[in-house]
């Protein structure tokens, strides 16, 4: 008999039981469905996390105060004071430095805020120029202050569209064009003049570039705060290639000027971009096969329900087995006949279940506002893992009915 | 044809053995119109399991169209099934949900004959039994003796070297038993070897042979 013969029978028989063949699929539908949904959230999620990272700048490397354990790359940021002005001057100008493109020092805190009666608290960052082409910050209205207001530790600021927005309103509720430029604002009781407002560049979290303000640095040091470190110095390669050389250039750079010869004592850190990314992408990988692991716990179900639909078949259609036995169909045409039934039902679950796992993850993508991501892996391991379902739950059932005895099912009732 | 020698078959249930058949040997030659009787428990049933190779002795040979049937694997006796026998059962034994053209065409698919062939075979076949306008007619809209009809015609389908019907009138009406008996009679004049199990006497008397089975041996063997 050929294949789509068998094929075609098998669909016939499948639809005699409509309401069993739509349950037994169910199963195998949730499961996979699942199983899609959740790896392609887990992708966009990681997409967004890493999208986010590189938006900062794919060549940064950030010094941290504080002890590092192995080398310059990991261990913890205290708020140790280590780092200096100095230090960072050095980056840029030491002859040894060769693989540096810009040195960005930076002192944050959050600060009080207040424009007339509307006040807010925020991320206040103590600046110099090279930060906003170091972190990719563009300026939509004004300027960024220059080098000669570090060097006079200007009052003036460089606001955020979200600090904008609850400082001076929304543009929608304020009506017209809001220019904030020109006007005086108040951080931590000083008043301070605003030059520029940075574009919008999205991000979420406490590390949102839309709500910080940007002051000189110096400003920040000596009049806000009354400080003499730094919360970390960023610093951007020349290339994403030289990434390593600068990291060591620099940390060997910190030692000598700190006196240390151990670079296990180091009073501070190195971080890549790339090492932050390689950890939340751990992260959230560990967390994807988690939830996928779940998700094939429920295919493993759908597959065992599959296998009892198949048993409770074979039993019923005992006479017919041993009638189509006695009239010269071989075990392996038995076989085949019920292992296309089984990979019928579990191959249609799987691909209504791929649809159906694809809609959910665009809803919930939708709702929850970040990527939609669906990736041919995860459709050809749909696919052919309900594919296999079928065959592993099936063949039982279908080597049982291969083995009846012709005679005993014939007269079995 | 069929050469039967020393043949035993036994049935070890627990510590007690039956004997169902003792002993027996006889031979069918090509184109005879057999009937095998006795009462129930003589051993006639076990018999005609043997004969369609659905079962195997316990000693002693079977020799099938010059085959030693009694030594051979599952997937061998289900070849002999599908191409030299041709089965008749008392419950007629059709795949529900499914039309006498499609039933008559399956031993035809499992030796693997193409689809239009089967379909042209069928047909034919199913006119020989009187059904010619009843082709695409399911099990359950046909009467027994249509349905053993159907039956008759897919015994035939790949041209076996015997036909083998189990108690073929069991269950149908004497109108209806007769004319299955005149379809035999016809097979048997155009050269068809036919084995019949019965415990009817009217019906035996349609054979030109008969033998009759006591306790597993063979009682009598008369030809008439």
């Amino acid at each position: 008999m050929e294949p789509t013969e068998i094929i075609k029978e098998s669909l016939q028989t499948l639809a005699l039981n409509k309401m069993r063949t739509t349950l037994a699929t169910l199963g195998i539908v949730i499961g996979i469905g699942s199983v899609i949904a959740l790896l392609s959230l887990g992708q966009a999620s990681q997409k967004a996390v890493e999208n986010q990272i590189q938006s900062l700048g794919a060549n940064l490397l950030t010094v941290y105060p504080g002890s590092s354990r192995s080398g310059f790359v990991s261990g913890g940021m205290g708020s140790s004071t280590s780092l200096t002005y100095d230090d960072a001057k050095a980056i840029s100008s030491d002859p040894s430095i060769t693989t540096v493109a810009e040195v960005s020092p930076e002192y944050n805190r959050r600060a009080q805020v207040t424009a007339g009666r509307n006040n807010t608290n925020t991320q206040i960052v103590g600046a110099t120029p090279a930060y906003f082409s170091v972190h990719k910050v563009n300026i939509s209205l004004g300027n960024f202050f220059s080098g000669r207001e570090i060097d006079s530790a200007a009052k003036v600021a460089v606001i955020g569209p979200q600090v904008t927005a609850d400082l001076f309103g929304l543009p929608a509720q304020a009506g017209e064009n809001v220019n904030p430029v020109g006007q005086l604002i108040r951080i931590a009781g000083q008043s301070f003049r605003i030059v520029g407002v940075t574009t919008t560049k999205g991000g979420s979290g406490f590390q949102n570039p839309d709500d910080m303000i940007y002051i000189p640095l110096t400003t920040a040091q000596k009049i806000l705060f009354g400080a003499t470190s730094l919360s970390n110095i960023s610093v951007e390669a020349k290339s994403k290639t030289v990434m390593t050389q600068a990291q060591d250039q620099v940390g060997y750079l910190l030692l000598a000027r700190h006196k240390l010869s151990d670079p296990t004592l180091a009073d501070f850190s190195i971080m890549s971009q790339a090492d932050i990314l390689s950890t939340v992408n751990q992260v959230t990988g560990t967390f994807t096969s988690l939830l996928a692991g779940i998700a094939a716990i429920s295919l493993l179900v759908g597959g065992i329900g599959i296998m009892n639909i198949m048993l409770v078949t074979v039993t019923e259609r005992t006479r017919e087995i041993g009638l189509r036995k006695a009239l010269g169909a071989k075990k392996k045409t038995i076989i085949t006949q019920f292992l296309i039934e089984s990979i019928i039902l579990t191959f249609a679950g799987g691909i209504i279940g791929m649809l159906v796992g694809i809609l959910t993850s665009f809803i919930i993508s939708r709702v929850m506002s970040i990527a939609f991501a669906v990736s041919l892996a995860s459709i050809t391991l749909a696919i052919g893992v309900s594919g296999i379902t079928g065959i592993i739950f099936g063949w039982y059932p279908a080597k049982k009915a291969a083995n009846l005895q012709p005679i005993k099912a014939l007269r079995y009732e | 044809m069929i050469k039967i020698s020393h043949l035993s078959k036994i049935y070890q249930i627990d510590s007690l053995a039956t004997k169902a058949i003792d002993d027996i040997s006889f031979g069918i030659k090509k184109g005879e119109f057999v009937a095998i009787m006795g009462p129930s428990g003589s051993g006639k049933s076990t018999l005609m399991h043997i004969l369609g190779a659905l079962d195997t002795p316990t000693s002693g040979t079977y020799e099938l169209d010059g085959e030693n049937v009694g030594r051979l694997k599952d997937d061998e006796l289900a070849d002999i099934r599908n191409k030299k026998i041709g089965f008749i059962f008392q419950a007629y034994n059709l795949l529900p949900r499914t039309s006498a053209l499609k039933n008559v065409m399956l031993p035809m698919a499992y030796a693997g004959i193409t689809k239009d062939e089967r379909e042209k075979k069928a047909k034919e076949l199913l006119g020989l039994v009187g059904l010619a306008d009843r082709i695409e007619y399911l099990p359950n809209q046909l009467s027994g003796g249509q349905q053993q009809r159907v039956a008759i015609a897919r015994s035939l389908a790949n041209n076996p070297a015997i036909i083998l019907a189990d108690e073929p009138t069991g269950n149908l009406a004497t109108v209806q038993a007769e004319e299955i008996m005149n379809i035999f009679k016809k097979l048997y004049q155009k050269g068809h070897t036919i084995v019949m199990i019965t415990h009817e006497h009217d019906i035996a008397q349609n054979a030109k042979r008969i033998i009759t089975l006591r306790d597993g041996k063979i009682v009598s063997d008369k030809k008439h």
